[in-house]
């Protein structure tokens, strides 16, 4: 059947925010889509609440509501759109869950909407795990032993019938947030009752144990005809009781005979048949025991997921991209094969390559938290590597890493490797390289041996020569048409594959791995510098490792190298290359920190030199310079041991914003207030003897960052930003406002000539981002990057000017005077940008604020004022702020002050206040009833009680320095164990405390970017949003 | 030890020897299937040929005898990126690089493949060897010239039985195979469905084979190239007034031959376990496991007035558009060019075997 043209309109969810468990693959996914639905001429209305996405470029869609992915507001974009069909298997389990919503309350059937991809019963089937059990029974196939319980009791029960290990699964969760391995009793009690408080269903799910089998995953397709074609299949390296997300994981699979390759492939389309997916992608995953043949499923997606971006971009096949083709209607023999363009897609894709991909952790970044690995996905990111042969593949994925830390060699290797860890086979090779044989690794690890055999030859990975290779989907079998590459050694004289063309190139460096501070918002600067490379008649060449990326898809580019961002890698590009110019300055630090190499190799850099960037990052060199532009910084150090920190302290002045030099989003940097606290910083940090910058911190400060682009001679304003939270949150943590809700005319003034100054005099060519602190009447410059910032996708959301475009045109030698910018393009409307945070995932983790970034991923809410805006980005992180209840108040000594004005709000509002007695003395005083409670020390009922009862609905506790941590402590992580927003700063109590009083006024209005960037807010905004701005004190 | 491919247009690929030591020369092909080496290696239509295996990792799960599609192992050679002889995989009973040096069949790894493939691809399959790297090029030449041609070639009667063999139950369907090839995946399915098969050596006049009465007859696949095959054209012909007669791969290009139709060699064959064929009466598509260096010359979809009557085209490799299967529609006599025996490759067409059997069940 072709193209269905019932349907004109199609409603596609996005994915949200980044987390752990739903990352950048769903942009992947999900840009594919929308463009795929565009060209067969669907009208497409987009709903994802995530700014730093390609997908919400507004030329993705018709409509595009970077809007929260909840009920309420999706109901609107429906009323305002009437799509005719909603597709929701692109947007990962956040859209999947969204659409059963819609369907049970009735929105899809009021409004006539399709549900197309996956119908309701078939997702049903898939996410219900009682369902999916049954219809596996009734398809002939096996699943582990397993019961459902949604108490306690039926829990023990099925320890008494299963004994341990047992497997813990919460029904409906991401990434198998809040599920474990049972090895004792105890193990057993607290990952069920965890389990089931973070099942939205209050329903785990017990497994039998398959720990040790090896695991396996098929991707399947399937069309309207019933034909059904498997994309990929993936490895585990790692065997069962891993999480897949967390597993180093190969394809095509390695170990299985042909028949019991061919017994999975049967299962996979038995079940994509069973659950009923239509039309469209799935990942099912097995258990297979090899010595006895036992086969168990072990879950099915019905929709595109990690797995299956990462099987596109191993294979070439784009599974997201059919699966859309295939939902309207389509048959998998009526589509093309983009790479061979001369072959259908109803094909099975086969390799003469190996892939590889590595989990990139951040354990790092929550000091206390269990690393260990288990069924609950810890990774934040990950890297896939392309080899001729499984060695130079995994060599190359251990170096596409980028690990800053060496990993730690010490203790008994082998005991250690009986609990899996993030730095396993660095154990693993260490014990090889030591001569210990394969079968005592096996023993720890279930690894099979023909993966350690692998392993103990790696250094032979790269004999030879190196050539690139294409991926293209046949082993060779047909022409390929698209130029997809990887780097292989092969036996000289080796025969090149690459045809270079006539044209000019430009080659981008991605961002390699997701990790925290370093995430989709550089992908997506890559990919705009790409669009803009071709759109100037010259060939984009990208480079990058991140199979979850939209940089990666072969679409982007001109030539995608998939490769390891080392500069030997990219250097070996260049050869083959030639390119007229490389950009380092779009894919965060990962390719700046080869900028000095490539300069050395005489490669030539476009834009910004790294001299530039060299002094920006010179604390001495660039306070001088700031001094002789007439600007402020605050007092500052430079420190090489830990007495001359010490002792250039006090000239300072406390307290002390202390790091190490060159870091990544903030990592080791911490606010110190007094001697004591620094020495124990130094302690802790200072053991390799690196270079300290000691700041003074500016405390209460308001913090602003600002986006901008410098062609050399003129400076353009992107945006100025004032961020929530105070001075002294890690920016990429901290909520902020476009465009400032609380700064004057004056200051503004101040800053956008301050940035001007900076950018012409560090003699940037493309983006700049500066940050600054204002303190009173006084700005003072934090910090600047001549480089694309974190930030610049919001911008371009909020304003509907895509910085990073125009940057990479000005690098390409446009000038900026002719490029016709408005002056002011923020417009009338209020873009906030809020982080979002993974404490919820690691248990242990203190879910507090600081100067080291912790969030994985961002959102971003638009409306006509700023407490809308804030109440629209505050939902869509998942931290919806209540409408009524209890609020819970304990704040330190200097916020006492400041709570009572946020105390006398709520309390107005209908809010019960209860607080700590030092904060509930302050707020009586006030004369606002207030209920004490027990701090956690002073016995029951105490704080802990009254959260975990459920009765709480917000809670906003502010610690300062090291003080009153330990209540704060457990305080926030009983808040977030139960879901409740928890707000520590002031500044963010307050925003949140507006944004309550303006959500009385009822639900924010949705507005779709093309509406705003078209004709400003008084249109977009309809009538009754007015009323909105009225009423509240803007 | 150092040995190179080399192939009858010059063209050289270095590695090294493994498995058996010594010369060996044949038609240069490539499978892109990514398992099943060992039925690959045992299937009779891979006879005389050096199989190139474009997927990277060989041996990596040993040998056993569950995987043998034939008594012998029937390719020339096989010419590998990267081959292992693990012992102690679950499952296995011998290394494949010991395993192929008990057979006698040398083997290349560490070859350049996707090279070795591309070459292929664009100039086609053709002659070559692998040999020591002491032999000099110009000798090895001589001997890779020395080998026939794969034109004009009959490789049925060297692989099939000799002798009658019979396997399955007695008192159901009786069907009569001409052996020009036969794999254990074929026996096996006809046997699980309650069939007896009769093996008899391909040569075996028409006459004889209806002597005994059968319910049916099965064309087999098999090497070399069908248009060698005359002799058992004219049988089949013979057979075909009678009996339902159906086949796969070889047999169906015998089939073809015998209604008129004319086969031609592949540029460089299909051989796989992933290509796409529609069966274009139902628009189904069957992922299909393939092994054939010539085709039947024809239109999918076309309905001609072939010498035994009317008859269609009735699927189509959806990669090149050639003929995967064809009916004859006033006999019951049909063929498919695809393995739905599978062995390797996907299980998607065992259903055919059904099918097969429903008419003869029918006929008979």
């Amino acid at each position: 059947m072709p193209r269905r043209d019932d349907l004109q309109k199609i409603l596609v969810l996005g994915s949200g925010p980044i987390v752990i468990g739903q990352a950048a693959e769903f942009d992947y996914s999900g840009a594919q889509a929308c463009k795929v639905l565009l060209e067969e001429g669907y009208e497409v209305v987009l709903v994802n609440s995530n700014p730093a996405t390609i997908m919400t470029d507004p030329e993705f869609a018709t409509a595009t509501y970077v809007e929260p992915l909840l009920p309420g507001p999706v109901a609107q974009v429906i009323e305002r759109e009437r799509p005719d069909a909603l597709l929701p298997t692109l947007g990962g389990q956040t859209a999947l869950n969204l659409a059963k919503t819609l369907h049970e309350d009735g929105t899809l059937e009021r409004f006539g909407v399709e549900l197309i991809g996956a119908t309701y019963d078939a997702i049903c089937r898939a996410e219900d795990r009682e369902l999916f059990d049954a219809t596996m029974r009734e398809a002939g196939l096996r699943t582990a032993r397993n019961t459902i319980a949604t108490d306690l009791g039926q829990a023990r029960a099925a320890l008494d019938a299963f004994g341990l290990p047992l497997i813990v699964r919460p029904a409906f969760t991401l990434g198998g947030r809040g599920g474990g391995i049972a090895r004792s009793e105890a193990d057993f009690e607290r990952i069920v009752a965890g389990g089931l408080a973070a099942s939205p269903i209050g329903q785990v799910l017990i497994d039998e144990s398959v720990l040790g089998w090896g695991e396996f995953e098929l991707e399947v397709m399937r069309d309207s005809a019933d034909n059904v074609v498997v994309v990929c299949s993936i490895e585990n390296v790692d065997p069962m009781g891993v999480h897949t997300g967390d597993s180093v994981t190969v394809a095509p699979q390695q170990t299985l005979t042909d028949r019991q390759y061919q017994v999975l492939r049967d299962h996979a389309i038995a079940v994509i048949r069973a659950v009923g997916v239509e039309t469209g992608g799935s990942n099912v995953q097995f258990a297979v025991n090899p010595a006895t043949d036992d086969v168990v499923v072990i879950e099915m997606n019905p929709r595109v997921s990690r797995s299956s971006a990462l099987a596109s971009k191993a294979t070439g096949f784009p599974i997201a991209k059919i699966a859309a083709r295939l939902a309207v209607g389509y048959r998998l023999d009526e589509i093309d094969n983009d790479i061979t363009k001369r072959t259908p897609a109803s094909f099975e894709p086969v390799l003469d390559y190996a892939v590889v991909k590595w989990p990139r952790f951040a354990f790092e970044k929550f000091p206390g938290v269990d690393s260990g690995l288990s069924t609950h996905m810890k990774s934040v990111g990950e890297v896939m590597a392309i080899g001729r042969t499984f060695r130079q593949a995994f060599a190359k994925a251990m170096r596409s890493r980028e690990v800053d830390a060496p990993v730690d060699l010490s203790g008994d290797l082998l005991a250690r490797l009986e609990h899996p860890s993030a730095d396993r086979f660095d154990l693993i090779l260490e014990l090889l390289g030591r001569g210990v044989a394969e079968e005592e690794i096996r023993a720890r690890t279930g690894i099979d041996l023909w993966f350690l055999r692998q392993l103990r030859e790696l250094d032979d990975a790269f004999a030879g020569e190196r050539t690139y290779r294409a991926v293209d989907t046949c082993a060779a079998e047909f022409e390929a048409e698209t130029p997809y590459f990887y780097s292989a050694w092969e036996r000289p004289p080796v025969r090149t594959e690459i045809e270079r063309g006539d044209r000019p190139s430009v080659m981008i460096l991605g961002s390699g791995p997701n990790r925290i501070g370093q995430g989709i918002e550089f992908d997506y600067c890559c990919v705009h510098a790409a669009m803009t490379v071709r759109e100037s008649g010259r060939d984009a060449v990208m480079v990058n490792c991140n199979p979850e990326t939209v940089s990666t898809d072969y679409d982007t580019s001109d030539r995608l190298y998939f490769e390891p961002l080392t500069l030997e890698d990219v250097l070996a590009i260049v050869d083959v290359e030639q390119p007229e110019g490389v950009v380092v300055q779009f894919g965060g630090q990962t390719p700046l920190k080869l900028a000095a190499g490539l300069e050395a190799a005489g490669v030539p850099l476009l834009g910004t030199q790294p001299e530039a960037i060299d002094l920006a990052e010179d604390r001495g060199r660039f306070s001088r310079l700031l001094g002789e532009l007439g600007l402020r910084v605050p007092p500052y150090a430079t420190a090489h041991s830990a007495e001359e920190a010490l002792a250039a302290a006090p000239g300072i002045g406390w307290p002390l914003l202390v790091r190490p030099s060159y870091v990544l989003g903030g990592r080791a940097m911490e606010i110190v207030y007094d001697p004591e606290g620094l020495a124990d910083y130094l302690r802790r940090v200072n053991g390799s003897g690196r270079e300290i910058f000691l700041d003074r911190f500016l405390e209460n400060a308001i913090e602003v960052d600002v986006d901008a682009i410098c062609d050399g001679e003129d400076v353009w304003i992107g945006g100025v930003m004032q961020h929530v939270e105070e001075a002294g949150i890690h920016s990429g943590d901290s909520a902020c406002v476009l465009p400032p809700h609380s700064l004057g005319s004056e200051m503004l003034g101040e800053i956008r000539e301050a940035t001007r100054r900076i950018a012409l005099a560090l003699g940037t060519v493309g983006l700049i981002n500066v940050q600054y602190g204002v303190l009173g009447d006084d700005l003072y410059v934090i910090e600047a990057n001549p480089r694309a910032s974190r930030t610049v996708p919001f911008v371009s959301k909020a304003t509907g000017v895509p910085l990073a475009k125009l940057a990479c045109r000005v690098m390409l030698g446009e000038r900026l005077a002719s490029l016709n910018l408005p002056a002011d393009p923020c417009g009338d409307h209020v873009s906030v940008k809020e982080a979002v945070l993974p404490f919820d995932r690691f248990a242990g983790a203190d879910a507090l604020l600081g100067p080291e970034m912790r969030s994985t991923g961002e959102v971003m809410g638009v409306a006509a004022d700023f407490p809308a805006a804030f109440a629209k980005a505050q939902a869509a992180a998942g931290a919806r702020l209540p409408g009524s209840g209890a609020v819970f108040l304990t704040v330190t000594d200097t916020d006492k002050s400041a709570v009572m004005g946020i105390a006398a709000q709520l309390y107005d509002l209908g809010f019960r206040i209860v607080a700590t007695r030092g904060t509930a003395a302050a707020i009586s005083r006030m004369g606002i009833p207030v209920e004490p409670l027990n701090k956690i020390g002073e016995g029951s009922p105490h704080v802990l009680d009254w959260i975990e009862s459920g009765d709480v609905t917000l809670v906003i506790n502010t610690p300062t320095g090291t003080a009153a941590r330990t209540d704060g402590y457990e305080i926030r992580r009983a808040a977030i164990a139960r879901g409740i927003p928890c707000i520590t700063t002031i500044a963010g109590g307050m925003a949140a405390t507006r944004a309550i009083a303006a959500g009385r006024v009822g639900e924010p209005a949705v507005v779709s970017l093309q509406e705003l960037h078209a004709r400003g807010v008084a249109h977009a905004f309809p009538a009754n949003a007015a009323s909105q701005v009225q009423g509240t004190q803007r | 030890m150092s040995a190179y491919l080399l192939l009858e247009d010059g063209e050289r690929f270095d590695g090294e020897a493994v498995g058996a030591e010594g010369i060996t020369t044949g038609e240069v092909v490539f499978t892109t299937g990514m398992s099943g080496y060992q039925e690959s290696m045992t299937d009779p239509s891979f006879a005389r040929q050096l199989i190139t295996f474009t997927t990277v990792h060989v041996g990596n799960y040993g040998v056993s005898e569950a995987a043998w599609e034939s008594d012998r192992v029937h390719a020339a050679g096989a010419i590998m990126r990267e081959a292992v002889n693990t012992t102690d995989a679950p499952g296995a009973e011998q290394g494949w690089l010991d395993w192929l040096a008990a057979e006698g069949v040398p083997g290349i790894a560490g070859v350049d493949t996707r090279s070795l493939v591309r070459h292929i691809r664009s100039a086609g399959a053709m002659r070559g060897g692998i040999f020591p790297a002491r032999l000099n090029p110009a000798d090895a030449m001589d001997l890779v010239r020395a080998e026939p041609s794969m034109v004009g070639r009959d490789l049925a009667r060297e692989v099939g039985v000799t002798e009658p063999r019979a396997y399955g139950p007695e008192g159901g369907l009786r069907i009569v195979a001409l052996d020009t090839g036969i794999k254990r995946s074929i026996v096996r399915n006809f046997v699980e469905r309650g069939v007896r098969l009769e093996l008899h050596p391909c040569t075996t006049p028409a006459g004889e084979l209806l002597a005994g009465d059968p319910d049916g007859f099965f064309l087999v696949p098999g090497p070399g190239d069908p248009a060698a095959l005359d002799y058992l054209v004219d049988t089949i012909r013979a057979l075909l007034v009678r009996k339902p007669v159906f086949g796969i791969c070889l047999g169906h290009q015998l089939l073809s031959r015998a209604a008129g139709l004319d086969t031609f060699k592949l540029p460089f064959g299909h051989r796989g376990a992933n290509h796409p064929v529609k069966d274009l009466a139902t628009g189904r598509i069957a992922i299909t496991s393939q092994n054939h260096g010539f085709a039947v010359s024809g239109t999918p979809g076309s309905r001609i007035d072939s010498d035994l009557g009317a008859a269609e085209l009735t699927h189509v490799n959806l990669y090149d558009g050639t003929v995967e299967g064809f009916r004859l529609l006033d006999v019951p006599a049909a063929c498919v060019q695809y393995h739905p025996e599978a062995g390797p490759g996907p299980n998607d067409s065992l259903g055919l075997f059904d099918t097969f059997i429903g008419e003869f069940d029918r006929a008979a």
